[in-house]
């Protein structure tokens, strides 16, 4: 990434004249305007960071975190329940895709890189990437709450599942492309198997990259709507089964921001800044912590 | 569309609390011990969620053994799952077609459970209040033949309002919904022309305007557009203090809605013995024209007793206590004999 | 990021004939069944999907593409002015985002303001990507909605002999729509620009550099076509992300399946379409809609495979030149 870093009046045209004025002129005026597109970008986020925080700040509280959702029309209460959906919904996610999405990057990186079934499955990952956030709510809806006869946090899970396992298929096959190929021959020629390179010498330098992508998987799966909206639902009840409809954080605000009820409008709110929080401060552990090794 | 029932009945000045208390008395002292904690589901109409869900809440206070989880999912979606089995209860406003009754009729009660009315609500600038729409405006507005709120359709109804030449705005449901249905069916039964260009259902297609995601989307757009009229649940414009247009009737009166004009709608249905009546042009002088029942459904028979005890114990409170928190949602408290009515139809659930 | 064949000597395909271990065999086993599952599992949503819209597919045929009223109530499906508003919005929300994402990736890649600085800003473009879409919506209709219907009046007034900005002007239309989406794929467009930027190998710049080129005219005239392909990529990668965008679009869209040349009327999108009628559909309708889902998969699996393609020739094409 380093190139020269001169000022650009340094330089010098073949007579040994400089740079004409116009040219100058023109390089300062596109650096202007680079600078400051790129500062107009940060407007907007503040905007909606600024209506966010205003709006979702007064009625922070601990009841908030402790207590149930009040019924539409009363004030009081929190939302908890939504709190502990969206954990467990998440939670469900992540049990599904990470062992699905490691162990598929293991097979494409080291053991058979090169076969179509490789090939089909990156491709696919990529695809399944780009695959709208409302198709996974849609195909979950159709696969499991039609078949098994109900709206459930398990639905949700899975739907959340297919959502982040391109993120941590995708990562996690970086991270092992990314662990010198030096560590794999030492291994080998030490006479360690294929199986004990793996996970004695592969996994653990591959890990910090891997778990980059898990907590960025964690906090798209948090934020998303789309795909619990027909699978979960909602509850205003503790939860009691995984197999029972739930409530979570995205659809609180989604439900909640429609009632008429200026309180239930308000906890659209603060639900909405302390899902931004959250997914913000997971991105920014994910960058401060996981760094990439080999760079 | 479906059968519907006309009734003229001279509207009378509803004193409600008196019958309910009593109902309320004598349902609270039979409600039956019911022992260990149940779990009743049911999921259907978004129109009365918010009633559904505070008789819920509330009634759980008072019988700690019944927990009740009200889901809003639609009408369909609620009525398929409770007919197979999914759910304890549904939910339903006019999805009910024909051929879907008969073929629950076998096992299911429909109870009427509360009601509503819909509004054309409006954003004029200088016009707060009192707006009067004739048939004729309203229908026209609605099939885009009037785009000027000058018009001298408009202003016919409304002498000495000083009607601005702003372009008319129509806001509409984006999303399907008993209350689109309910609205289009009052429309197209009282305009040929908008049976025809329109029609009635869940979802349409206008003519002219934008369309809102749910009631607060459309409450939204109102308020954002000047010049704007679209069609809220009253509860929604109450809430939202949104202007609403006093509506010509069948009787050729002006009526505002109000919990009150709508109480007075209901009163003029007579309901048939299945307890389901679509309210597409009631007749009564002083009735609001678009009002809806809306139904729970109940199974006659579930084979857990325990079930079929807490389903009829929510069932009569929100029938007897739960009546009271209607108005404070934007629903209308059911008369006094609709509620006799459905108490007896609730009797046959064992 | 595909393996080069040369380095799959040396990854652990493992000799042939070597003693039995059943811990490692199964392992092995797993990953391979992971690797299939993956696979089928794109199989088995298209499946899905496929099979609930079949009734539709049977009944409306290629007519649903090109029909242009959509009215559950008469059984009428056609998807053509929906179509039309999922391409326009994602369009124009490119048209937005693209001189802005590219500004960003070059202000990134270069050296104008300090590295701290750079930082800050790329972690403030990584953090719009994390913010969910309802926020944006709500955001939308607070601030985007009223500053469209104000100067969309205005735009109107000035322009409207074009058929751009003829007719009534809404402030829920295709072009409040296409500004949030904008800043929705900006995240996109910027990283994998700034990622094509960066790989243009040093040299190119040294040699413009050293033959008097300013470093605007070795941006404009060296790196920039050099990384053209990637910023394609870039683009068309985020034309598939604009297009499934849902929750945000619903909410401001204005959801009408009229058609309209006027960026400021409301339009409609695919997936908000999904998003406002799925709850209360029936019948034939939720049919119709599983054929609109399936529509759109397929239009952004077409848009990620192009995508895909533009940048791995990229890739291969910058090998070459290092």
């Amino acid at each position: 990434m380093s190139h020269p870093t001169k000022a650009s009046g340094n330089f010098f045209t073949q007579d040994g004249k400089g740079i004409s004025p116009l040219r100058l002129i023109r390089n300062g005026l596109l650096t202007g305007l680079c600078i400051s597109l790129s500062l107009l970008t940060l407007l907007p986020l503040f905007s909606i960071v600024m209506l966010v925080v205003r709006n979702g700040l007064p009625l922070i509280s601990p009841s908030l975190f402790t207590e149930l959702p009040p019924p539409p029309g009363l004030e009081g209460g929190g939302f908890a329940n939504a709190i502990i959906g969206t954990v467990i919904m998440v939670g469900i996610a992540l049990m599904l895709a990470i062992p699905l999405g490691i162990l598929a990057a293991i097979h494409i990186t080291e053991y058979a890189p090169a076969s179509l079934l490789s090939k089909c499955v990156r491709l696919v990952a990529k695809l399944l990437n780009g695959i709208p956030s409302i198709i996974c709510g849609v195909f979950a809806f159709a696969a499991i709450v039609m078949t098994m006869h109900g709206f459930s946090a398990f639905a949700g899970g899975v739907a959340l599942s297919i959502l982040i396992l391109p993120t941590i298929l995708l990562t996690a096959e970086q991270a092992l492309l990314d662990v010198p190929n030096a560590y794999r021959e030492a291994s080998l020629g030490l006479g360690a198997t294929p199986f004990q390179t793996i996970f004695r010498i592969v996994l653990p330098d591959a890990l910090p990259t891997i778990m980059t992508g898990v907590m960025l998987a964690v906090a798209r799966a948090a934020g998303e709507t789309a795909p619990v909206l027909f699978t979960a639902l909602f509850s205003a009840n503790w939860i009691h089964s995984i197999m029972e409809p739930t409530a979570s954080l995205s659809v609180l605000i989604y439900n909640f921001a429609a009632l008429p009820f200026d309180y239930q409008v308000k906890m659209a709110w603060s639900a909405s800044l302390i899902l931004v929080t959250l997914v913000t401060v997971t991105n920014v552990l994910a960058q401060i912590f996981f760094r990439p090794k080999h760079r | 569309m479906t059968s519907l029932n006309h009734t003229t009945l001279q509207t009378r000045n509803l004193s409600m609390n008196r019958p309910f208390l009593a109902a309320a008395l004598i349902a609270s002292s039979a409600l039956p011990n019911l022992g260990a904690a149940t779990a009743i589901t049911g999921s259907g109409a978004t129109f009365p969620a918010p009633l559904y869900q505070r008789w819920a809440s509330d009634f759980k206070k008072v019988n700690a053994d019944v927990m009740v989880n009200y889901q809003s999912i639609g009408s369909g979606a609620g009525v398929t799952q409770f007919l197979q089995g999914v759910t304890d209860f549904g939910a339903s406003d006019t999805a009910m077609k024909d051929e879907e009754i008969s073929h629950a009729r076998q096992n299911a009660v429909m109870i009427p459970a509360t009601a509503g009315s819909i509004v054309l609500a409006y954003n004029v600038p200088g016009v707060q209040t009192g707006l009067k729409l004739s048939r004729t405006a309203y229908i026209g507005i609605l099939v885009g033949g009037i785009t000027k709120w000058n018009d001298p359709a408009i202003a016919k109804a409304n002498p000495g309002v000083n009607l601005p030449a702003v372009p008319i705005t129509v806001i509409s449901r984006s999303d399907g919904s008993g209350t689109t249905a309910v609205f289009t069916g009052h429309c197209a039964e009282v305009s040929a022309e908008f049976k025809e260009k329109v029609g009635s259902g869940k979802a349409v297609t206008w003519p002219v305007g934008v369309a809102g995601k749910g009631n607060e989307g459309v409450t939204a757009l109102i308020k954002q557009t000047p010049g704007a009229i679209g069609y809220v649940e009253y509860g929604f414009a109450a809430y939202n203090n949104l202007a609403m247009a006093a509506l010509e009737n069948k009787a050729q009166n002006f009526i505002s809605p109000s919990i009150e004009s709508c109480a007075a709608t209901l009163a003029s249905v007579k309901l048939p013995g299945d307890l389901r009546a679509f309210i597409l042009d009631p007749e009564g002088s002083n009735d609001y024209p678009v009002v809806t029942f809306t139904w729970v459904l109940v199974k006659k028979t579930y084979g857990d007793a325990a079930k079929a005890a807490g389903v009829k114990a929510f069932v009569t409170y929100g029938l007897t206590t739960g009546q009271a928190a209607a108005p404070q949602l934007g629903y209308v408290t059911l008369p006094p004999e609709v509620v006799t009515k459905a108490m007896a139809a609730l009797e046959a659930v064992k | 990021m595909t393996l080069g064949e040369k380095s799959i000597t040396t990854r652990l395909g493992g000799p042939a004939n070597r003693p039995y271990r059943p811990r490692a065999d199964l392992f092995r086993a797993a990953c391979w069944i992971a690797s299939a599952l993956t696979v089928a599992l794109l199989v088995f949503i298209l499946g899905e999907i496929l099979c609930k819209a079949w009734p539709a597919i049977t009944k409306f045929g290629l007519g649903f593409l090109s029909g242009v009223q959509w009215s559950p109530n008469r059984g009428v499906f056609g998807v053509l002015p929906v179509l039309i508003g999922t391409a326009a919005s994602s369009l124009l929300a490119l048209l937005f985002a693209l001189p802005l994402g590219l500004a960003i990736a070059i202000f990134l890649s270069e050296n104008f303001l300090p590295r701290p600085v750079r930082q800050f800003i790329r972690f403030m473009v990584e953090l719009l990507a994390a913010i969910p879409s309802v926020v944006y919506g709500l955001w939308g209709i607070f601030i985007v909605v009223p500053l469209v219907q104000q100067y969309g009046a205005v735009l109107a007034d000035k322009l409207g002999f074009l058929p751009l900005f003829a007719g009534p002007t809404y402030g829920n239309s295709l072009l409040t729509a296409s500004l949030v989406l904008a800043l929705m794929v900006l995240p996109t467009i910027t990283a994998i620009s700034r990622n094509s930027l960066v790989a243009v190998p040093p040299t190119l710049r040294e040699v413009s550099y050293a033959l008097g080129a300013t470093r605007w005219e070795t941006i404009l005239g060296v790196i920039l076509p050099t990384a053209a392909p990637g910023i394609v990529a870039s683009t068309i990668l985020s034309f598939g992300r604009a297009m499934g965008e849902t929750m945000a679009v619903a909410m401001l869209i204005g959801n009408s399946q009229r058609l309209s040349w006027s960026l400021l009327s409301p339009s409609n999108t695919l997936s908000a379409l999904l998003a406002n009628q799925f709850a209360e559909a029936e019948g034939i309708q939720i049919s119709a809609l599983m054929y609109a889902a399936l529509v759109l998969v397929i239009m952004t699996l077409a848009v990620n495979i192009a995508g895909d393609a533009v940048l791995r020739r990229t890739q291969r094409s910058l090998v070459g030149l290092k």
